[in-house]
């Protein structure tokens, strides 16, 4: 498997990113507060609008380093495209089954499949972690609600069906996410998702960890050659990376959530790093984000074996392993697209 | 009469070295544009960044030293560059643009690394000594694989039989270039080598059943 190289974050709202040779200089009023080199990078997040240089957004795209741009509040905002990777051919075959509905469905299908055993997962892991703390027997009803769902997706042959399943799905997981909390209850709570804006905490984190994980999804289909904008299960819609939003479906729970959950569950978040606007929205403070930042990069560190591949990678690869599977199936070197089916 | 290829559908010469040491290898560097530096992909690019200097020009006596010139062959269907192409004043030899007298023309290719025990080197260079005869219409029997490791030049004849593997060669990856067409192989013990192993996934090739992974995940979650 590929090496698993560094994403920074620049959270720091008034940093200007430059380009000085191989390396990427970050200045604060004209002031170089830190340089890098660009060779071990894989990605640079940007939160903050003064902006970067077009020389270092050139490098990037030359060296299929990801550069994205989000608001201080961790909003998407833009990302620096570079030259097409890949081949045409590889985009044509998948252009060609996005338009067809019944090969479509077939690849939605394990996307949904992967989504839905992977919420189990979560579940029934938390049922035997934490068996004393938790309402077993809710949690247990939901987890078999959803293995019950996976028959009928499985059996689905209908886009539309199969969209409404995977919303049903869905809302019986998040039903019980709330139980996860162990720890912080009065102020980390979770009813339903919301999202514009995120209403309590623990959206808002969630919200920002999803952010974050579909800047590496996007860019590691990008590396594999496929178009993020050209979904099976997300329709296209102009400037939606819908490939990003189909292949993240299967990460969310197991790799965002639970990363949500626990820094919640070890107290890592704290209360006081949330303010609540007059309309209900919450927002982070930089120090919070900070802390998912730190946090996010060493749980990609983490290593474990590929359910599919049985291959030893950090979890930080897992979005560029399901990109590259997903690249072989267009190609015709796989018999199926092998969701992530977390064990 | 050969076959012509037309310009556009000209390959890459140097892909005749991924060709022989992994179809597959070529394919994903050729048809699906897939690279991936390593180690070695680099020590090699800076060893031919200084051979391929064509703004240099050499000239010890009686021959003359090019370095990166363009070379192409109709027949082959191949484009590329000869790291040098030596040029030695010769009266049996033929005319080069902008000399007087006839030269006797002989490429030189430069690997960092010893000579290998597969052919790649040999056909690369046998290909570039094809085009040139085609280009200047002459005969080539032989020509040099110099080695940056061991500092030695290795004469290689270009008989029939090596031309008849560069031919034949060329004519398989232009079948597979017309249909977009990515082979499977066994892995090798050459894989371990191979700077797209990742990308290649050679494990993969063992075909593995999707439909099986599936079917037993979910298995395990009914019962």
């Amino acid at each position: 498997m590929r090496k698993l190289l560094n994403t920074i974050y620049v959270t720091s709202p008034n940093t200007y990113l430059s380009l000085d040779g191989e390396n990427i200089v970050i200045l604060k009023e004209d002031q170089e507060v830190s340089r890098i080199p660009l060779h071990n990078l894989e990605g640079i997040v940007a939160f903050g609008y003064t902006g970067a240089s077009p020389a270092l957004m050139g490098a990037c795209a030359k060296r299929n380093i990801a550069l994205s741009f989000m608001k201080p509040s961790g909003k998407f905002l833009a990302r620096v495209v570079g030259e097409v990777r890949g081949n045409v051919t590889l985009r044509k075959a998948q252009y060609r089954l996005a338009d067809n509905k019944e090969q479509s469905i077939q690849i939605a299908k394990n996307f949904i499949l992967g989504k839905i055993y992977n919420a189990r997962w979560v579940i029934e892991r938390a049922t035997r972690d934490y068996a004393i703390r938790l309402d077993v027997d809710q949690l247990k009803k939901v987890s078999k609600v959803l293995a019950n769902s996976l028959q009928f997706v499985d059996q689905c042959e209908d886009l539309e069906q199969l969209r409404g399943f995977e919303g049903e799905a869905a809302s019986q997981y998040f039903s019980v996410l709330d139980e996860l909390i162990l720890q912080q209850k009065e102020s980390f709570y979770f009813n339903c998702r919301n999202k514009r804006p995120p209403l309590d905490n623990v959206n808002a984190m969630l919200s920002f960890v999803y952010t974050l994980l579909a800047h590496d999804v996007a860019a590691a289909l990008e590396t594999v050659g496929l178009d993020p904008y050209v979904g099976f299960l997300h329709r296209d819609r102009p400037g939606r990376i819908s490939l990003a939003l189909d292949l993240m479906e299967e990460m969310r729970a197991v790799y965002a959530d639970r990363f949500v959950i626990s820094l919640i569950n070890k107290r890592e978040v704290k209360a006081e790093g949330f303010t609540q606007k007059e309309n209900g929205a919450v927002i982070m403070d930089d120090d919070t984000r900070k802390i998912i930042l730190k946090a996010w990069q060493s749980r990609k560190q983490e290593i474990i074996t590929h359910p599919f591949l049985q291959e030893k990678l950090e979890w930080g690869l897992v979005p560029y392993a399901q990109a590259m599977l997903l690249a072989r199936f267009i190609r015709g070197d796989l018999d199926g697209y092998p969701p992530f089916m977390w064990k | 009469m050969s076959k012509e290829y037309k310009e556009e559908d000209f390959l890459l010469l140097s892909g005749i070295q991924h060709f022989s040491f992994c179809k597959r290898q070529w394919a994903l560097i050729h048809i699906e544009q897939q690279w991936q530096e390593n180690l070695r992909t680099v020590e090699g690019g800076i060893l031919h960044e200084k051979t391929h200097d064509n703004t240099i020009k050499e000239k010890r006596g009686d021959l003359i030293i090019s370095r990166g010139m363009g070379i192409f062959s109709r027949i082959l269907g191949t484009t590329g560059t000869c790291d040098v192409v030596e040029l030695y004043r010769d009266p049996g030899g033929v005319n080069i643009f902008g000399r007087e007298g006839t030269f006797k023309p002989v490429p030189v290719e430069y690997k960092r690394g010893k000579p290998k025990e597969n052919e790649a080197d040999v056909l690369q260079l046998c290909a570039q000594a094809m085009c040139l005869e085609e280009m200047l219409l002459c005969k080539i029997p032989e020509a040099f694989l110099f080695y940056g490791e061991t500092k030695r030049r290795l004469k290689v004849i270009l008989d029939e039989d090596l031309r008849g593997r560069v031919k034949t060669m060329f004519q398989e990856m232009h079948e597979y270039y017309d249909r977009r067409y990515t082979p499977k192989v066994k892995p090798n013990k050459g894989c371990k080598s191979c700077s797209l192993m990742e990308i290649c996934m050679p494990r993969l090739c063992k075909n593995p059943s999707v439909q099986h992974y599936i079917r037993k995940n979910l298995l395990e979650v009914t019962e």
